[in-house]
């Protein structure tokens, strides 16, 4: 963990490295196991929702298949493609800066920005659809005389239909506030490459900020098929 | 029941002040024993694996005994016995309206007989209460949105507390009461004070007015299922599963018929959310049971079989 | 570094308090010893707002009859009371306080691995202390500090959201500070300070760290469910709406039940180096004291639903987390004998953190052995929710987290200050605080297995003797309590100045000045002796030096 033994200050080393840290190697790693012990949080905080989901999806199946059968499965797949092709940018930025390419870093970036802004811009859509088909808990909520599906003679519960809505907008909401600071991680990242700081030596920011992202991205991945593709019947 | 927890509790008090004891008296000793003396260092002792050792296990073995004893304790107070005497509990803020299952209803104030299995089936009308007996020894929240049971059997004649022991908003130190027990010449004569009549019989009124009896009929020709000795009894679901027709599922059947739909028939029941109070369930759930002649219907003699482990009145619920 | 010697120089060396003056060089700073002052001062606030709260509880309860505030406000005293100790002292106050100026210290670093990051977290605390204190000045919360559904969501009259608001950004703070922690253990430990050579202090600050980073998320959603609930009237924990008040309290106990063991972690950790340090001997079974931290940590997630066995769940989780509640206890058991252990032919110095530390012995002890009243199923229904269950909780986190804590504080004061506060007052204030503290608290369990409920502001007559002796007590703990406040200011003022090492203590934090510099040490250390040292130390300086406080 440590090379020369004395850490003066002054001596020759890149002017990214803090004062505090002996080696740049040593900055790295706590840079990095940072990052991922914050992602660490971050499950445990969407695992509080993914807990509460799944009880209630236990309880209320039916009622639960019904709601989510209304949510729009295609724009929430075509969603989780964007999202998909966004990781795959994050890994070509950051081997852009690795391997000292600098426009290609740039425009992975600013790829990787524009798939995210595509995804919020999908995400506003279902929400504007839900919002006018009162599916947005609240006042004017409605889910009357819906099937559920499966058994075509039996209506769904447009209680419990709320809970499932409460709870969709709830994480598919906190999951889009997390793209959004995501987004504004990114546009950092992007300023910083503008400048020209990343050098294969160092990119430190790059990495663990793909790592945000991708933690993002799976998220995403547990949420689809658990919001939208429970029991589709044709 | 009472003098099993506090034969747990002593025995707790017992384990507790021997450690307690132990521990202060070592330090004691050491403290005084080792004080600094000049010229005496301090001997550098690394540790010993056998003693780790032993004093781990033993104190596990020792915390074993006691939770298998707390566990049987446990279990025998949220097991109610057969032939239990039933009265319903509504609690909201801030008093506990309590129904005997022969119709007498009682405010804050519960009038039983010594030596009687008592059952409280308990729900509230807004939000979490609790159920607290001191000197039975006994304690159950009371949650709203389903049944919770608990029971007691009173020793000797007396006025005990009653309490409410979750916090249950600005009254919650008012919402206090008393458990009357009296003889049983005493409670013969208070009950004959007069009361509406049975809670099965205001129950079965209901049933009519409320027009269950048009699809419910007892010769199972309707669209929904005879209730005919159901209680206590597994019931066969169309999803498959199978379920114990207590009290949270005849109550769950009434708010909210989808969820458990019997096996052979068509979810057509309505639902009664909102237009049924909790007394009036009480009184359905008492008919249906009345319906079910020895699954555990009250009796006003009691017969004293002892408890036995058949299918409890838990519900549903989340755990 | 050999110990410096005690002539006091004319001219001040450059240090952490020094090196910079005025308001922005504390509000910017990144030193993680300021930023632990600044935490200081902030904790130190809110104790004494949650202290007055306290006292005015006691008050009320010196008679039967509600007559001194209204039972709306009793309700607010008492729920406010509650979220002000947890949130706002208690679970920062060791961490963030002695783990911030000593981790990076006892591990031979410069700072912590993130030193920005550490300043936000104080930050973030003193953004939701002014949202705390704007709920509790514009009409205050009354839900209790556990905010059961559908109370809080669906009945109460007062500020929840704020409230909960609050809380959620100060659960934001401690996530930050356990992460910190976490980083800087694995990654930043000077040459030779291998996992074994740690203080035991740190190693019980990485167990609070992981229970910080893994337990405070979950309180953070639930607060947002419940928050989103009462705001736009969802059913997620509302029955009548479909939803399950029991889901609830699984979620927030999930968090809060490991919260007690983030109080009381740091303050083991505490004890410890002062027991060794005060005995001068290495900790009898170092490996089982480390190893049992993380043991608590692990099983304290595991055992949540024993605050609900009368909640309404089945007989047969119940009987599970019983019998896990159990396996709970015994680390903390192994962890008692081993600090008695460590006594045993040690050469014991009766100063004032070693008698915080010997309160924290008994009293850690009592309010342990009560918690196997609680785990035990037959007992718990009966003082389930009665004082019994206060008096233990209070046990626990007065008697042990908080004796830990001003132990700590009067430990490493001289080298935090470098002024030696007053040896005599200062044992007296352990003393009152030790007479105080039984007289309030000890009382209670009687009480609550009388069964007199917890949460209420009038009570059956039966009742007053044992409330009066226990408002009583609260006075003599409140002068305890004001005790060390004085002295600690008057110290720095007036008070002797400290040399670098005047316990002669083993760890890398009493190898630099008092106060120490602002990049810690002069030189980076390089560790190669084990821990707690003190036959070493004692042989170097020739005598088992006094300390120099009296």
């Amino acid at each position: 963990m440590h090379d020369s033994s004395v850490a003066v200050h002054g001596e020759t080393h890149n002017p990214a490295l803090l004062h505090h840290f002996a080696t740049e190697e040593q900055q790295r790693d706590a840079s990095s196991l940072g990052m991922w012990i914050f992602l660490g949080t971050e499950v445990m905080f969407f695992g509080g929702l993914f807990c509460a989901y799944l009880i209630y999806r236990l309880k209320y199946f039916g009622d639960f298949g019904a709601a989510s059968k209304s949510i729009d499965a295609t724009l929430g797949a075509t969603n989780t493609a964007v999202l998909i092709c966004s990781s795959l940018t994050v890994v070509l930025a950051i081997w852009a800066a690795q391997t000292a390419r600098r426009a290609l870093l740039i425009s992975m970036l600013v790829l990787t920005m524009l798939f995210g802004l595509a995804f919020l811009g999908i995400k506003g859509v279902e929400y504007n659809q839900k919002f006018e088909e009162h599916h947005v808990p609240g006042a004017s909520f409605s889910f009357d005389h819906v099937p559920i599906p499966g058994h075509p003679d039996q209506y769904a519960n447009p209680r419990h239909a709320e809970i499932f809505f409460a709870l969709y907008f709830i994480m598919t909401g906190l999951h889009a506030l997390h793209m959004i600071v995501g987004l504004g991680i990114f546009t950092w990242l992007l300023v910083m490459a503008w400048k020209g700081r990343f050098t294969p030596e160092y990119h430190t920011p790059l990495e663990i900020g793909g790592l945000y992202w991708h933690f993002v991205d799976i998220i995403w991945i547990y949420l689809f098929p658990l919001l939208y593709l429970i029991d589709r019947h044709p | 029941m009472a003098g099993n927890v506090d034969a747990l509790f002593i025995f707790l008090l017992i384990v507790s002040g021997m450690m307690t004891l132990l521990v202060f008296s070592a330090v004691v000793y050491f403290a005084a024993r080792y004080r600094y003396r000049r010229g005496v260092p301090a001997e550098q002792i690394e540790g010993s694996i056998p003693l780790e050792l032993t004093w781990s296990i033993i104190p596990l073995g020792v915390f074993m005994v006691i939770f298998a004893w707390g566990a049987v304790v446990y279990f025998k107070g949220r097991t109610p016995p057969r032939d239990s005497t039933e009265v319903y509990v509504v609690a909201k803020q801030w008093m506990w309206k309590l129904e005997h299952a022969e119709g007498q209803r009682e405010i804050n104030e519960l009038h039983v007989p010594v030596n009687r299995d008592v059952k409280l089936i308990m729900t509230s009308q807004d939000v979490i209460h609790s159920f607290f007996v001191p000197d039975f020894r006994m304690k159950q929240d009371v949650v709203p949105g389903r049944y919770t049971v608990a029971w007691f059997r009173a020793t000797k004649p007396g006025t005990y507390h009653l309490f409410c022991t979750q916090y249950c908003g600005t009254q919650h130190s008012s919402m206090i009461g008393s458990i009357i027990v009296m003889e049983p010449a005493q409670y013969e004569a208070w009950m004959s004070g007069g009361s509406p009549g049975p809670l099965s019989a205001s129950g079965e009124k209901i049933f009519a007015e409320l027009g269950c009896a048009t699809c419910h009929r007892a010769d199972a020709q309707g669209s929904g299922p005879s209730l005919q000795g159901i209680f206590g009894r597994p019931v066969l679901l169309a999803d498959g599963r199978t379920v114990t027709a207590d009290e949270n599922y005849i109550r769950e059947s009434i708010l909210d018929p989808g969820s458990k739909v019997v096996s052979g028939f068509k979810p057509v029941m309505p639902t009664f959310q909102g237009l049924v109070s909790e007394e009036q369930l009480n009184a359905l759930v008492a008919y249906v049971k009345s319906l079910s002649p020895g699954a555990e219907a009250a009796t006003k003699t009691s017969a004293m079989a002892a408890p036995q482990s058949g299918p409890q009145a838990r519900g549903n619920q989340v755990q | 570094m050999s110990m410096a010697t005690t002539t006091v120089q004319p001219v001040e060396r450059e240090n952490y308090l020094n090196k910079h003056y005025g308001v922005g060089s504390w509000l910017f700073t990144t030193d993680h010893k300021r930023i632990a002052l600044l935490y200081l001062i902030s904790i130190t606030f809110f104790f004494f707002i949650g202290g007055f709260f306290a006292l005015l509880i006691r008050l009320e309860l010196l008679t039967p009859a509600g007559d001194l505030v209204q039972a709306d406000t009793y309700n607010k005293l008492f729920t406010m009371h509650g979220q002000v100790m947890i949130f706002f002292f208690l679970i920062p106050s060791i961490p963030a306080v002695l783990g911030n100026f000593l981790v990076p210290m006892m591990v031979g670093a410069k700072d912590l691995a993130f030193p920005r990051i550490n300043l936000l977290s104080w930050y973030l605390y003193i953004i939701a202390g002014i949202m705390m204190l704007h709920c509790m000045l514009t009409g205050g919360v009354d839900t209790g500090w556990t905010f059961y559904t559908p109370f809080s969501t669906a009945f109460s009259n007062t500020k929840v959201i704020e409230a909960g608001l609050a809380i959620f950004v100060s659960g934001f703070s401690s996530i930050l500070t356990g992460l910190n922690f976490v980083v800087t253990i694995h990654r930043m430990r000077a040459p030779g300070m291998t996992w074994s050579r740690l203080p035991l202090f740190i190693w019980a600050h990485y167990a609070t760290s992981i229970i910080q980073i893994l337990g405070t998320p979950v309180i953070a959603i639930t607060l947002v469910l419940v928050v989103a609930e009462r705001a736009l009237h969802l059913g997620i924990f509302d029955p009548k709406l479909g939803g399950d008040p029991l889901l609830f309290q699984h979620l927030f106990w999930f968090y809060s039940h490991p919260a007690v063991y983030i109080m009381i972690l740091p303050s083991m950790g505490v004890v410890t180096e002062i027991i060794a340090c005060f005995s001068r001997k290495r900790i009898f079974g170092y490996t089982f004291v480390a190893l049992s931290s993380i043991a608590i940590a692990v099983f304290g997630f595991l055992v949540w639903a024993h605050h609900m066995f009368v909640a309404g769940i089945s007989v047969y989780a119940a009987l599970v987390f019983s019998l896990l509640s159990y396996a709970v206890a015994v680390p903390s058991a192994v962890k008692v004998f081993n600090w008695t252990a460590t006594l045993y032919k040690g050469s014991i110095h009766y100063d004032a953190p070693m008698l915080y530390a010997f309160g924290f012995l008994g009293l850690f002890t009592m309010g342990g052995l009560t918690g196997l009243f609680l785990s035990a199923l037959g007992v718990d229904v009966h003082v389930h929710d009665t004082y019994f269950v206060i008096a233990h909780f209070h046990y626990i986190m007065v008697g042990g987290a908080l004796m830990g804590y001003l132990g700590g504080m009067h430990f490493w004061w001289p080298k935090i200050s470098g002024k030696l506060y007053p040896e005599g007052w200062a044992r007296l204030a352990a003393l009152i605080v030790f007479i105080g503290f039984n007289l309030t608290f000890f009382p209670q369990f009687i009480l609550g297995y009388l069964g007199m409920p917890r949460r209420y502001y009038q009570y059956p007559p039966e009742f007053q003797v044992l409330n009066v002796l226990s408002t009583a007590g609260a006075t003599v703990l409140a002068v305890g309590y004001l005790l060390p406040m004085i002295y600690f200011l008057w110290s720095m003022r007036y008070g002797k100045p400290a040399p670098d090492n005047p316990w002669n203590a083993a760890g890398l934090e009493w190898k630099t000045s008092s106060p120490p510099p602002t990049f810690n040490f002069d030189e980076e250390p390089v560790v190669t002796w084990e821990a707690y040292n003190y036959d070493e130390l004692d042989a170097q300086t020739n005598k088992e030096e006094v300390p120099v406080a009296r």
